[in-house]
């Protein structure tokens, strides 16, 4: 397994993948905005007309109510498809559970989805992650998104102590 | 020529997959799949995540205001997201909270779960889930949401001062960030 590159590179290499789609997209780069489409796409093949009434979902339909795959989704897809070629290349692919030594791995992996569900719920209500708000809207000096910014680090540090038995 | 790959066909859908396979790529190479790595973040021995997030986003900043400064691009084509006070710092919460529970972010959950990883995957669910639950519960939320609503609302407007002023300010906050996360990780790591 290769060590990790080093984070001003790897951050500057970043940079630059988000100008080229501020330049060739007219749009940032985006992970919460895709699992609001396939959320919207699943709920929309269970119950398509509650869907189509629903005012969060229907954003990410077609204008017919049906599925629609959006930019993100691709986007998201090109994510997974990346990083797993990038860890390939380096040695790194490797099935496990990622947790510190005094946790099982059955507590990492609730844990695991019970903060991914919080997450869910404050991407929607903060309308993105830190990829929509804080990486693209930081670049373009959003205000909303800088909020955004000192909101979940601040909560995260303050969360933080409570949580050192699942990593240290 | 204005964001040639935006029109929804199929060249802007080969671009959104190599855009998102080279956010993925740097992704993985920085570390930020791995749930301890970011984890290290909020107890001050890896600031990596600080250290990636910020250095990407003075680059894109950078970028995008010089080629607007040259013309090479019109910065009126790029999408700004809208701001909502209340329900961005309250959502900014509860998805820090999140963060420092799972150990990962919407998007290196992704890089983590293709890479092996199984709690990646779980935080890929937990997401998911959220996200639906949240939207079937939309009307409750709808209130709450649409509050304090300012547009399009930026940091120079808000400080009164140019564009080229603000991204200065936020350059030089970042190299004193950048100093302090060093000595921060030496300090540490020497303990």
């Amino acid at each position: 397994m290769r060590a990790y590159s080093n984070p001003y590179l790897s951050g500057f290499g970043l940079g630059l993948v988000l100008l080229s789609a501020f330049v060739f997209a007219g749009r940032g780069l985006g992970a919460s905005g895709a699992f609001a489409s396939a959320a919207a796409a699943t709920a929309a093949v269970a119950a398509p007309d509650a869907t189509q009434a629903n005012d969060y979902f229907a954003r990410y339909l077609s204008a017919s109510g049906k599925p629609a795959i959006d930019w993100l989704v691709i986007e998201l897809i090109g994510v997974v498809v990346g990083g797993f070629i990038s860890a390939y290349l380096a040695g790194r692919l490797r099935r496990g559970v990622e947790k510190g030594p005094r946790i099982s791995n059955r507590s990492r992996l609730t844990l695991a989805f019970a903060g991914g569900g919080a997450m869910g719920l404050g991407a929607v209500l903060a309308r993105g992650c830190t990829s929509g708000q804080a990486l693209t809207g930081g670049a373009l000096l959003s205000a909303g998104s800088w909020l955004f910014i000192g909101a979940a680090f601040a909560a995260a540090y303050l969360a933080a102590p409570f949580l050192r038995k699942a990593w240290t | 020529m204005i964001t040639p790959f935006s029109d929804g066909g199929y060249a802007s859908g080969a671009a959104a997959l190599l855009i998102g396979a080279a956010f993925g790529w740097f992704l993985e190479r920085a570390g930020m799949g791995s749930a301890r790595k970011l984890a290290g973040q909020f107890y001050l021995t890896d600031l990596t995540v600080f250290k990636v997030m910020f250095t990407a986003i003075v680059t894109a900043m950078l970028g995008v205001f010089w080629l607007g400064w040259i013309g090479v691009i019109d910065t009126a084509n790029i999408y700004v997201p809208e701001t909502f006070l209340i329900p961005q710092i309250v959502g900014g919460v509860v998805f820090g909270i999140g963060f420092a529970i799972a150990g990962l972010c919407p998007g290196t959950s992704c890089v983590a779960a293709a890479t092996g990883r199984i709690d990646g995957f779980a935080v890929v669910a937990g997401m998911f889930a959220g996200v639906l639950g949240s939207g079937i519960l939309f009307a409750s939320l709808r209130q709450f949401y649409d509050l304090t609503p300012r547009g399009v609302l930026t940091l120079p407007q808000i400080f009164g001062v140019s564009e080229g002023l603000v991204v200065f300010a936020v350059v030089l906050i970042a190299m004193a960030g950048f100093k302090v996360a060093n000595r921060i990780e030496q300090r540490n790591s020497a303990a």
